[in-house]
């Protein structure tokens, strides 16, 4: 595997050769040479007199995104490069910012992943750069989740209320209706089992973002964290409300009531298409990923509906978020204000956000595009026409109080895949499993210099 | 007379002596300038790299408190760290399934093609080799889909005999289910080169062999695999030393299976995490150090034990 991996690693490096040609490094050197080479931008640069900021994004409109912002801004032009969606790009921003050098001016993270780059200071306060000309343009709760003590470190763009999406035709064949709450989600999946029907949901170890959300919804806090205080952090992953969420979940896969498939891989998208999960936990923005994936379009079109988020208590619903990202300006970035107004711009045009909510790929956080009575009124195509939008989501969404997310993220969420794997092969319990995670990441905080309290 | 002669000796002999020293000197720079290339890169590329990741695992960062020297408390922390040990018993555990079960299968495989000479044994030494030219990444998608439950085929050859098909994605079997890919990947490869041993040989060894009436069974046994013995042990040594790296193929798996392959799965894939995703070079250079001393220990102890047939080293 060794000298094996030394051949891989030649080709690599060939292959890193040939797409340093197209990183944001060279982006930035051939725009401060005052021309810009198309080659190195996924995207063509019309204006080619104007400066260059680069970006990394991977919405899947990114390209119109980019070329819609470019036609219109007379002062700066995005050079657009798609590193990979999510931990992928996270793991590459990490390693850029470790080595001082090759990250983005601008780049898309989601909002749960601020405070872990904020803490390494690799992210610039956007406030004095513009801040107060767009602030009216998206909600209290969505600046909250950008912002960190009185700084904002990202432009809103999408957000992730959740919902859950079910099989109309399993549902009519079971003869069920939505369930409102989760005792009524485990009876149903009881019935379904009982007539030899398919799995209910899923349990996958690798969303372990579902499972934050989920126990949130319960009345979990995972962290208190005030970054006025940086070097003190609360952590609470195994009160009552996190470990009983766990073992919900845990007890619906140990009686073969979910699936324990990890999410986003071929398997599990063929297991949506084939109709072997009644519903699918997530969130607003699933519909466009599922489409992308080949979801909805043959055998299974029209199939699909969607019903707001089962309740622990439904005289006291709780709506929770999952996803949903941001532009923020890195501190590598050459000209941080001309770089805000890109993070400020992208994804701001009515054009690039119709294109977005029309398409399912962004449940959008701009107030021109939600308010929109086309985009509340719109009858989803996925959903067989269902206004989706205004009965689940958009309600959804204007009930989120936003979360308070850790400086560790990643390894919080590590974390809690293992743990989430060693309750699906029934190991452990859901409650010892949130009792290993509160250790593990207590460990790890401490270890990182934090007082935890 | 003879103080003369000695004399005019010792002078032509001190000739004789710088004149070879110039040669001596020539032929040093000559030699320099022949191993130059070899020598930037190596230093460059390996020995550098090498200095530089030592120094950073003698340093600790954190996100409060900035960088500290703790000079081996990153070691001390890494052989008390129970994902770290776990993830080192995995791939001595692996290596000591993996690495027999890839040698038995290499060495029947180039006996066999060995002894026979056909049309047919020619195109299944390529066949048998072939695994080995799909890189390693791309072999272990390929098997990440022939496990599959929806994909793969295990679900209908299973469902003929009214059986479900095991899931190789389970914390169970993932085990085996990596030993099979490493195995399909890596026998191929071993009978090449014992096969290149095997035709080493002198053949006239085979005929005196036969004319004392070794039979087939005698000359495999007692003349083949005795004189591949230092073949054998350079693959076992490549193999182990390969085996205790473990990474490509549990890091392409894990995004099919998150739950069952943890970061820390083995050792390198630990040092990887540590390093790429939570931005802890420090921490990550230490456990990839302790694991090269892990391997030292492993092989050392290997060659130890086979210290009496060994010609290669």
């Amino acid at each position: 595997m060794k000298r094996k991996s030394l051949i891989t690693a030649a080709a690599l490096l060939a292959a890193a050769g040939a797409i340093a040609a197209c990183s944001p490094d060279q982006g930035k050197s051939t725009a401060n040479a005052g021309g810009n080479d198309a080659s190195s931008c996924t995207n063509t640069i019309p204006k080619k007199q104007l400066p260059v900021v680069t970006m990394w994004g991977w919405y899947p409109n990114t390209q119109l995104v980019v070329d819609n912002f470019n036609k219109q801004s007379n002062e700066v032009q995005v050079c657009w490069t798609n590193v990979g969606q999510g931990g992928d790009e996270y793991d590459k921003f990490q390693t850029a910012i470790s080595a001082g050098t090759g990250a983005p001016d601008v780049i898309m993270i989601e909002a749960d992943r601020i405070p872990t780059f904020q803490i390494q200071k690799a992210l610039v306060d956007i406030k004095n750069y513009g801040f107060d000309a767009v602030k009216a343009n998206y909600s209290d709760g969505a600046w909250k989740d950008v912002s960190i003590g009185g700084a904002v470190y990202g432009v809103p763009v999408d957000g992730g209320p959740m919902a859950m999406i079910y099989r109309k035709d399993i549902f009519d064949k079971y003869k069920i209706t939505p369930p409102k709450t989760w005792a009524e989600y485990e009876q149903a999946a009881q019935k379904v089992k009982d007539a030899g029907g398919p799995l209910f949901g899923d349990l996958g170890a690798n969303v372990p973002a579902v499972m934050m959300a989920l126990q949130i919804q319960k009345g979990a806090t995972p962290y208190a964290y005030d970054p006025a205080q940086p070097e003190s952090i609360g952590i609470a992953l195994n009160d009552q409300a996190s470990k009983d969420v766990l073992d919900y979940w845990g007890n619906l896969a140990r009686k073969g009531l979910v699936g324990t498939q990890d999410q986003f891989t071929p398997e599990y998208i063929s297991g949506v298409i084939n109709g072997k999960y009644a519903t699918y936990i997530s969130a607003a923005w699933a519909p466009g990923y599922l489409t992308g994936a080949g979801v909805g379009k043959g055998e299974d079109t029209g199939k699909f509906a969607v019903a707001p988020l089962p309740q622990w208590d439904s005289a006291n619903p709780m709506q929770v978020n999952w996803g949903g990202s941001a532009f923020s300006v890195t501190s590598q970035a050459k000209n941080p204000e001309l770089a805000a107004k890109v993070a400020y711009g992208l994804y701001a045009d009515d054009e690039s956000l119709t294109d977005g909510w029309t398409n399912q790929i962004i449940f959008p956080l701009n107030l021109k595009a939600l308010n929109d009575p086309k985009f509340v009124d719109l009858k989803v195509s996925f959903f067989d026409g269902q206004q989706a939008n205004k009965e689940v989501y958009v309600p959804a969404a204007n009930a989120y109080t936003g979360m308070t997310y850790s400086p560790f993220g990643q390894y919080y969420f590590d974390s809690m895949t293992k743990q989430i794997g060693a309750v699906i092969d029934g190991s452990i319990t859901g409650a010892q499993a949130a009792d290993r995670i509160q250790e593990d990441v207590a460990n790890y905080a401490k270890e990182q210099g934090f007082t935890v309290q | 007379m003879t103080l003369l002669i000695e004399e005019s000796a010792a002078s032509t002999q001190k000739k004789a002596h710088k004149v070879r020293g110039k040669v001596r000197l020539r032929e040093h720079l000559m030699g320099w300038l022949f191993v130059g290339p070899f020598g930037i890169v190596f230093l460059a590329l390996l020995i550098a790299p090498l200095a530089y990741a030592l120094y950073l695992s003698l340093w600790q960062k954190k996100l409060i408190g900035g960088t500290n020297f703790v000079f081996l408390g990153n070691y001390v922390k890494a052989f008390t760290d129970p994902t770290f040990l776990s993830g080192v018993w995995f791939v001595v555990r692996f290596s000591l399934v993996a690495i027999p079960l890839q040698i038995v299968i290499a060495l029947a495989m180039a006996l066999i093609v060995d002894a026979v000479t056909s049309l047919f044994t020619r195109f299944s030494r390529l066949m048998i080799f072939l695994p080995y030219a799909i890189p390693t990444v791309i072999g272990a998608v390929m098997w990440g889909f022939l496990y599959s439950k929806s994909f793969g085929p295990l679900t209908d050859i299973f469902g003929l005999f009214g059986a479900t098909a095991p899931d190789f994605f389970s914390k169970n079997l993932i085990f085996y289910g990596l030993i099979n890919v490493v195995t399909w990947q890596w026998a191929g490869y071993y009978m090449i080169i014992l096969y290149a041993a095997l035709q080493g040989i002198d053949p006239s060894l085979y005929e005196a062999a036969r004319m004392d009436g070794a039979g087939k069974w005698q000359i495999a046994l007692r003349i083949k695999i005795p004189l591949i013995a230092p073949a054998l042990l350079l693959i076992l040594v490549f193999s182990l030393i390969g085996t205790l790296q473990f990474f490509n193929e549990p890091q392409i798996l894990r995004y099919l299976a998150a739950g069952t392959i943890a970061p820390g799965f083995t050792p390198n894939m630990y040092a990887y995490q540590q390093a790429f995703a939570l931005a802890n070079f420090n921490y990550g250079s230490a456990i990839s150090f302790a694991l090269g001393g892990v391997v030292f220990v492993c092989v050392y102890a290997f060659l130890f034990f086979t210290r009496k047939r060994r010609s290669f080293l």
